[in-house]
């Protein structure tokens, strides 16, 4: 581990701390014993090729994959121990390669089953929709129909509801036009604004770039480098459990992507 | 778990309006194996013993419990097809629904198109077969209690192999042997509530009916979470 890191460890605690982790998928390691602590409310950028781990260090991190050896605690939750590693889920949240959305409901059904599913207050899904432009007309149409862009926005909807503590983006960015793109980007700068911790895996590193206050570069399932790029951004309002007024999609992203 | 059961059940009820797989797809699958096997097995081939009924009426219990559950089978392919396509099941991990109620949904919402199927093939039954009813209650006895055993066993196995790309195939491979003690009791119960006759039974089949679904209930009640976790 870089001191980098062990310098930010001793300002804040950490959200998310592995020695030695190893995930097995199928007998393979996707992870080969990674060491890494996130502290709270950073936003991190894991950057490395195809095949490198992220996605695994993602799911790992959101209590979904398992930690075959090694420790690793989540927001304080030992992920090495299987009742842990569910109660860890209920505080992550994760936009990955699959959105979780059933084709045949339509957007507003998929947006307020999963809210209730997480035992989320219902008044939220309003809000949100209207934040992220799902309120007009795309609210009534299954999520089957829609573009690969609208589904990404539902995706997000969702996430956005559940307001977690920490938030895994798994290529955030794909299949959003540049509006889109700039939406994820403010949302996350938003999120961890008030007090969410971020991490992000993605492709697109000129922009991911410029959200993050770390980039740590991950290949062969092992951490290469770990580098401090900015600083975080901070709101007195951290401490509570609202996220404030949340960014808006531009309406002129969601016309194109209606189209 | 009751609001995990519901949950689940009416999600996955609203999918199944809103494709009409059932009624597209899984309903004219059923009606044309009872058309097929009426066509197979000639009413005129034969006259059984003193009651004097033909061998297609003799089998028609065992021809119906089979049209419904090869029915079935689609019916439970779907039912977590649905949430592997997208990777739902993650999500529901996610949730921290409660698996018991996730099980239970899962199986109501099944049971629940299965009652739509054996209504339908029932009437078809009655048409294409040529029998009626001698003991109507036995009957909702023998449906309902077939209907459970067929969707907890059912949902209980096909979660087994829900996160396989092979599930589709694996499905009935794992589900008709496990299936087999439901299709005789329910055939020979069926049989006794359509023809009254002196050695019936009925009450004896149904009861197994009754122990198969307590104990796929339990099953799946206690070791749905597990399964949840490894698919």
């Amino acid at each position: 581990m870089s001191d980098n890191s062990e310098s930010r460890q001793a300002c804040a605690a950490p959200a998310v701390r592995f020695s030695g982790a190893v995930s097995l998928l199928d007998r393979f390691p996707a992870l080969a014993g990674v060491d890494l602590t996130i502290n709270e409310r950073e936003i991190v950028l894991l950057k490395g090729p195809n095949g490198a781990g992220k996605s695994t260090l993602l799911r790992l991190c959101a209590g979904l994959a398992p930690l075959s050896e090694g420790a690793g605690a989540v927001l304080g939750f030992d992920v090495g121990d299987r009742s842990q590693r569910r109660q860890v889920r209920r505080h992550t949240g994760l936009l990955a390669h699959d959105t979780f959305l059933y084709d045949e409901l339509t957007v507003e059904d998929n947006i307020r089953f999963w809210v209730k599913a997480n035992r989320i207050d219902p008044d939220t899904v309003e809000p949100v929709m209207e934040r992220l432009g799902l309120g007009a007309r795309l609210r009534t149409v299954k999520v089957g129909h829609v573009s690969a862009g609208q589904r990404r926005r539902t995706s997000l909807a969702v996430l956005v509801c559940r307001k977690p503590r920490l938030w895994l983006l798994d290529e955030p960015h794909a299949g959003l036009d540049a509006n889109g793109r700039d939406f994820v980007d403010n949302l996350a700068r938003h999120a961890s604004a008030f007090g969410a911790t971020i991490i992000l895996a993605s492709h697109d590193l000129n922009r991911a770039v410029d959200i993050a206050t770390r980039v740590v570069t991950i290949a062969g399932g092992l951490i290469r480098h770990d580098e401090q790029v900015g600083t975080h951004l901070h709101n007195s309002d951290a401490a509570s459990d609202t996220m404030g007024p949340l960014p808006s999609w531009d309406p002129e992203s969601s016309n194109r992507d209606d189209q | 778990m009751i609001r995990d059961a519901w949950l689940m059940a009416s999600k996955d009820l609203r999918i199944e309006m809103s494709s009409r797989v059932l009624t597209g797809q899984v309903l004219p699958f059923g009606s044309l194996m009872l058309i097929l096997f009426g066509v197979a097995v000639s009413p005129d081939l034969a006259v059984v013993g003193d009651a004097r009924r033909s061998v297609l009426q003799e089998v028609a219990p065992g021809l119906f419990w089979l049209a419904v559950l090869l029915s079935a089978l689609m019916a439970l392919t779907r039912a977590f097809g649905v949430e592997a396509s997208d990777g739902s099941l993650d999500a529901i991990r996610m949730a921290g629904l409660d698996p018991a109620g996730v099980f239970l949904g899962k199986a109501l919402a099944v049971a629940i198109q299965l009652l739509a199927i054996e209504m339908v093939l029932g009437l078809g039954a009655l048409v294409v077969f040529d029998v009626s009813i001698a003991q109507r209650l036995l009957l909702v006895a023998v449906v309902l209690f077939a209907t459970a055993g067929i969707s907890l066993a059912g949902v209980l196995y096909s979660a087994m192999v829900a996160g396989l790309r092979s599930r589709d195939t694996l499905v009935p491979l794992l589900v008709l042997p496990v299936l087999a003690p439901v299709l005789l009791a329910a055939t020979i119960a069926t049989r006794d509530a359509l023809f009254v006759s002196a050695e019936a039974n009925g009450t004896m089949w149904t009861t197994m009916l009754v122990v198969f679904s307590l104990l796929y209930l339990a099953v799946g009640i206690l070791a749905f979470g597990s399964l949840l976790e490894e698919s």
